[in-house]
């Protein structure tokens, strides 16, 4: 088997024939190896590859594999994560230049837990600095092209986790969303992203951007892959005291199921003028496409959906600027000045350290933070942000899940929303009142353009109904082979 | 809302960044435009709401008190810039 071809089995597939002994983690990893030696130079998802790392635990797990010791899923199974994730001993830089050079102490809960299922980390992808952006442009190293097309942008903020799988690079990553980061990319390279319940998966050892939305998710090829990701990461972990307590269900038991009797709302919101038609068809069709699998599709209302970006984009930048006032150059990352003092060096370093977007949201969060300013903005977004929750709470009386568009357009091109914020935040208009209410949220491959770029199928459900929403996401996709397409470069 | 460079100014010392000419004028008109933007709230009447400071749906129980090796101090200490004995060294406060 090539490297191209061997690359190209789902995480279950190669699962399966490491299970069997036809294939060893070793050439699985070698495999993943030689594709980002011969694509990413082009497609530029990693920022660090750790082939001796990844070597080293491929040859563990082949050896636990003799000795009967390998029974997780995911032993042997090579991944790759989001640069937000602490790796011990692994430079780790969330995409800034503020953080060059910074080696973690410790690794994140998730790659802890990466680590023990087995699986060999093959590197850490790009990303927008901080987690901010929607197109990966905003990484302060270089951007991450789309591997349907090179000239455009992958989405974001995990946008080298969703071009490395879709590029066919690495079988699995983590991402993180915050309002969005996992889902949009995913929709723009025809992968399965998936964004947990708040509190699902742990965030210790992640980087914070917005306290109150972060989670950390999956992004692969198939639901399946997904599924078995997110199993192994939503462990309860006392050292986030925003983890949730409740075990998780077995996400695959249930998978097959279909949609039979299911009611999954169609908000009518998230169809907007001005939003490619293309997407809203592609969508369409898949509203009728789970009518005739059985489900009844209803149209609903989210009559707050309007007030969700102005909401996310007042709670998201105060959070940050909170969060990002520990990069003060006194105990990790880059340190300038100081010649004339400790309030020098502060001014100093964090003007050399952070990008513009960085600058951008830490001003706005500080301002709507301000004496004077605090309840006009910051408070008033919290009560609004009560409304759509309540939106989403009323919706779910009356359905299971509520099936939308991901995001509004298809892949952009690099540079097309670069000058302007606004255009790039309108990016996320249909993936942060997810984020802001605190549900599960997952986006599939639903078809592509005519110029053949895929469209991404959003689904949420109520908290903690992770094994709910995939189930539904794997009954639309057993009857498509979207996800069985894979880019010409690849 | 457009606001004043004297504004921009506030905001930047209040988030410990250094700005330059360029980068004041660019904020000041950036930020007037989010801001504008973000007024559609105020149609809102949401005097009677609970605001929401988190999405956490689960319970967050605190955990047992129990004593554990913490980080390695030299450890801790290896990333940063300057450093004297177990402690992290910074330029001087006072004049």
């Amino acid at each position: 088997m090539s490297a191209a071809e061997l690359t190209d089995l789902s995480i279950l597939e190669l699962s399966k024939q490491l299970r069997e002994r036809a294939l060893s983690s070793e050439e699985a990893t070698r495999a993943c190896l030689q594709q980002i030696e011969k694509l990413d130079p082009k497609v530029k998802a990693f920022l660090l590859v750790d082939a001796e790392g990844a070597l080293a635990a491929a040859r563990a797990s082949d050896e636990r594999r003799r000795s009967g010791g390998a029974e997780g899923v995911l032993d042997g199974v090579p991944v790759a994560l989001k640069d937000i994730m602490l790796t011990e001993g692994v430079e780790t830089t969330c995409g800034s230049k503020i953080l060059k050079g910074f080696i973690p102490p410790y690794d994140a809960t998730v790659v802890r837990l990466l680590k023990q299922a087995g699986s060999p980390i093959l590197g850490k992808l790009n990303q927008d600095e901080f987690a901010m952006g929607s197109s990966t442009e905003r990484s302060a190293f270089f951007p991450t092209r789309n591997p349907w097309s090179l000239d455009r942008t992958p989405g974001g903020s995990s946008g080298g986790s969703a071009a490395a799988v879709a590029g066919r690079l690495v079988f699995g990553t983590l991402g993180t969303d915050t309002g969005g980061s996992i889902r949009q990319p995913a929709a723009l390279t025809g992968t399965v992203g998936v964004k947990p319940t708040y509190g699902r998966v742990s965030r210790y050892g992640v980087i914070a951007f917005g306290s109150s939305l972060d989670q950390v998710g999956p992004i692969a090829r198939t639901v399946s892959d997904a599924a078995a990701l997110l199993q192994v990461i939503a462990v309860h972990d006392p050292k986030d005291s925003t983890s949730a307590q409740n075990q998780a269900p077995d996400y695959r038991a249930n998978l097959e199921q279909g949609v039979k009797g299911l009611k999954l709302g169609l908000p009518k919101e998230y169809f907007l003028p001005g939003m490619d038609p293309e997407v809203e068809s592609a969508v369409r069709d898949a509203a009728r496409e789970y009518e005739r699998l059985g489900a009844q599709v209803k149209e609903i209302s989210l009559p707050h959906t309007k007030y969700a970006l102005a909401t996310y984009y007042l709670i998201a930048p105060a959070e940050a600027s909170s969060n990002l006032a520990r990069y003060d150059g006194v105990r990790y990352g880059l340190r300038v000045g100081g010649s004339k003092g400790l309030a020098e060096m502060y001014f100093q370093t964090r003007a050399q350290g952070f990008g513009p977007e960085v600058k951008r949201r830490i001003m706005l969060g500080t301002y709507a933070l301000s004496a004077g300013y605090y309840d006009a903005y910051y408070l008033k977004a919290q009560k609004v942000r009560t409304l759509i929750r309540r939106d989403f709470a009323s919706a779910f009386e009356q359905v299971d899940a509520i099936i939308s568009p991901t995001s509004p357009v298809t892949a952009f091109k690099l540079g097309e929303k670069t000058e302007d914020p606004l255009a790039m935040y309108l990016m996320d208009v249909f993936t942060l009142p997810c984020n802001l209410a605190g549900l599960p949220g997952a986006s599939l491959p639903c078809g592509f353009s005519a110029s053949g770029l895929p469209i991404g199928l959003q689904i949420l459900a109520r908290p903690f109904d992770e094994a709910l929403m995939l189930r539904i996401a794997r009954a639309f996709e057993r009857e498509h082979d979207f996800f069985r397409k894979k880019p010409a470069l690849a | 809302m457009k606001l004043t460079l004297a504004e921009v100014r506030h905001v930047a010392t209040l988030a410990r960044l250094s700005l330059t000419p360029e980068e004041e004028a660019l904020y000041q008109s950036q930020l007037s435009a989010i801001l504008d933007a973000v007024e559609q709230l105020r149609a809102l009447d949401t005097e009677k709401l609970e605001p929401t400071s988190h999405a956490a749906t689960a319970d967050v129980p605190l955990r047992e008190d129990v004593v554990e090796p913490s980080l390695d101090p030299q450890k801790a200490l290896a990333n940063a810039p300057a450093t004297v004995g177990t402690f992290f060294a910074v330029p001087s406060i006072l004049e």
